[in-house]
């Protein structure tokens, strides 16, 4: 992400001055977002609308950078020195307070599912009247221990990613700050209909080889939105690009969907977002509904014979009312998320 | 308009800190009937892992599964089958030390089953995978409110699904210059199951959001606090002493931080 390490925060936040709270920064004042929250406190109350927002890693580059900087005695330097930034929730207590919220907050952090977790999180909240509003979203900017634990696992990929292509030979890290504000009416905006929480109890960093978590899921959010598979229009795959993800979401798809549903992997154009990947993925999931454009799969070539008619290459222009956007992480934690045009819930 | 009250079963509890190992030892020295024993106990034993990863999990995974499992024990539910919450304040301080000072010195030869325990759902993922279970896990951080937002979001989950859920939250010791930001000591796990339907003995809890300004948080204030005040999830602590009270239920309700300007006031009711 371009000139983060010159972007200054304004002064009443330089408490939770770091890469990642500049990226949430940026990402709160893009597309009139703190307008929308200031009309939404306006309306509700500060207390009402609490802040649910993922991250994987959050500002520990902060801490990387401390430790490279020890003074003589082995402590923070003085201008690291600030506790908030070095523990999980500096996403949330930052969010939070740049747009000046009291109610409850919280930061998930359940690798790459964090910021779909989120939607899932908040919408209890609002459906047990415990928040009339939410903000949701996520966070992730890169750091050593992203760049070189990925780097360890070997499952970085030498070119830009190819998600489903027969020759894929990994993932593409990237960037991103989103942010969703959750009413229970919509205005004129699109609906959240549902959402599927699952594990695989399987293994830390691969998936369950026959996608059981995933199938939990889905199996979830069809219940909870009351949508069978022929209803579904577009699905926002996880698609990594790396060998076994995708071989076992494709199969998935292949077998559950019918070949009216088109899927795609859209980390071409973003790179793998990590713990942003939920947000950043449900925002491309409701501009494809809104402007009836259905991504296909970029710089993908040959599809993996695993994949069935469902996975597109190319992007397809068509109505489309209901989409699904699927998130899967280390741990194996998955969650799926459901979205539905403004004019069809 | 103010949010109406959540009301949650406690279907079983699990308490372990490094000098007061199990919720009978802390209850006693909460109860002021037992001084609390003089040193500290090894780590957990984490029955549920097979002996191979027990040996190599992380303090927080050992930590974390051993509450996890005795609360399932005392509530009598099968692991398997419970929906799960993870809280901490920091995650894994000792993984996140090695990350940053491995970074400096020798940044490709980073383990990689150090980074993916490194994420602050490595507790819940091998609970999960111990467990064998598919039911829906998080894992969440909310700074010195982790306890309470945990709390909140598995009550919230009873609600919601009208299900039992396990809610586990956990914090270790902080090592290396991480410990001058991120202070804290020991090791400090609790576990609840909370549900639908009550159990002999054991309290209904009563939770209900409320400005910061009409209530004082409830200080932690038996023997029990200066075992546990080093740790960072020591704010817990006002709870566990509210389950281990004699005074009976009925009598008794916390105040706990849930964020700087809001608080969630916990009443304890008769089963």
């Amino acid at each position: 992400m371009p000139e983060l390490e010159h972007q200054v925060l304004p002064a009443q936040f330089a408490t939770w001055d770091c890469r990642n709270n500049r990226l949430a920064w940026r990402g709160l004042l893009s597309d009139g977002f703190r307008d929308a929250v200031y009309a939404a406190r306006e309306r509700f109350g500060p207390h009402r609308i609490a802040v649910v927002v993922g991250t994987s890693t959050s500002s520990i580059g902060a801490s990387e950078e401390a430790y490279c900087r020890l003074d003589p005695d082995g402590q923070y330097p003085l201008d690291l020195r600030r506790s908030i930034i070095h523990t999980p929730h500096s996403l949330g207590d930052f969010v939070q307070h740049a747009l000046e919220l009291t109610g409850i907050t919280v930061t998930v952090a359940t690798a790459c599912s964090s910021s779909a977790k989120a939607f899932a999180q908040a919408a209890r909240l609002i459906q047990l009247g415990l928040a009339d509003a939410a903000v949701v979203g996520g966070v992730d900017t890169l750091c050593g221990s992203v760049l070189f634990g990925f780097n360890s696992l070997e499952l970085v990929s030498p070119e830009p990613c190819l998600p489903f292509d027969v020759e894929r030979r990994g993932i593409s890290l990237g960037e991103a700050a989103g942010f969703a504000l959750l009413q229970p009416e919509a205005g004129n905006g699109p609906w959240f209909i549902g959402y599927g929480e699952s594990s695989d109890a399987h293994h830390m960093s691969s998936p369950h080889p026959e996608g059981r978590g995933a199938r939990v899921a889905l199996d979830e959010v069809f219940r909870r939105a009351e949508i069978g598979p022929r209803d579904v229009d577009y699905i926002n795959l996880h698609g990594t690009a790396s060998r076994k993800n995708d071989e076992v979401e494709a199969a998935v798809i292949a077998e559950l969907f019918p070949s009216t549903t088109a899927a795609s992997s859209t980390k071409g154009w973003t790179g793998h977002t990590l713990g942003a990947a939920g947000i950043v993925e449900a925002g491309i999931t409701l501009l494809a509904l809104e402007h009836a454009m259905l991504p296909g799969t970029l710089n993908t070539r040959t599809l993996d014979p695993v994949c069935g008619p469902q996975v597109r290459i190319d992007n397809t222009t068509r109505e489309a009312r209901l989409g699904l956007s699927l998130s899967f992480g280390f741990g194996g934690s998955n969650c799926v998320l459901a979205f539905a045009r403004s004019d069809v819930h | 308009m103010s949010a109406p009250p959540l009301t949650v079963a406690v279907q079983g509890i699990a308490f372990w800190a490094s000098r007061l190992p199990g919720w009978e030892i802390a209850r006693a020295v909460i109860r002021g009937s037992e001084a609390p024993p003089p040193t500290a106990a090894g780590r957990p034993a984490a029955a549920l892992l097979a002996p191979t990863e027990r040996r190599r999990a992380p303090d927080t995974v050992a930590l974390a599964l051993e509450v996890a499992q005795r609360a399932c024990e005392a509530a009598g539910e099968s692991p398997q089958n419970l929906p799960s919450v993870f809280a901490s304040t920091h995650g894994d301080l000792a993984i996140s030390d090695y990350m940053c000072s491995t970074l400096v010195a020798t940044p490709t030869l980073i383990s990689p089953i150090k980074f993916h325990n490194s994420v602050h759902n490595a507790a819940a993922g091998y609970w999960s995978i111990g467990a064998g279970s598919y039911a829906a896990y998080t894992a969440l951080s909310a700074f010195r409110y982790s306890f309470a937002a945990g709390l909140l979001e598995a009550a919230a989950q009873v609600a919601c699904d009208q299900r039992s859920v396990l809610y586990v939250a956990f914090d270790i010791e902080a090592k290396g210059a991480l410990a001058g930001v991120a202070p804290s000591s020991g090791l400090l796990g609790v576990a609840l199951v909370l549900g639908l339907q009550s159990r002999p003995g054991m309290p209904r809890l009563r939770l209900q959001l409320d400005a910061a300004e009409n209530a004082q948080a409830t200080p932690a204030r038996s023997p029990a606090a200066d075992v546990v005040a080093k740790n960072a999830l020591a704010p817990c602590l006002p709870f566990f002493e509210s389950l281990a009270s004699e005074r009976g239920a009925g009598a008794d309700s916390v105040v706990l931080e849930l964020s700087q300007r809001t608080v969630l006031r916990i009443a304890f009711e008769a089963a």
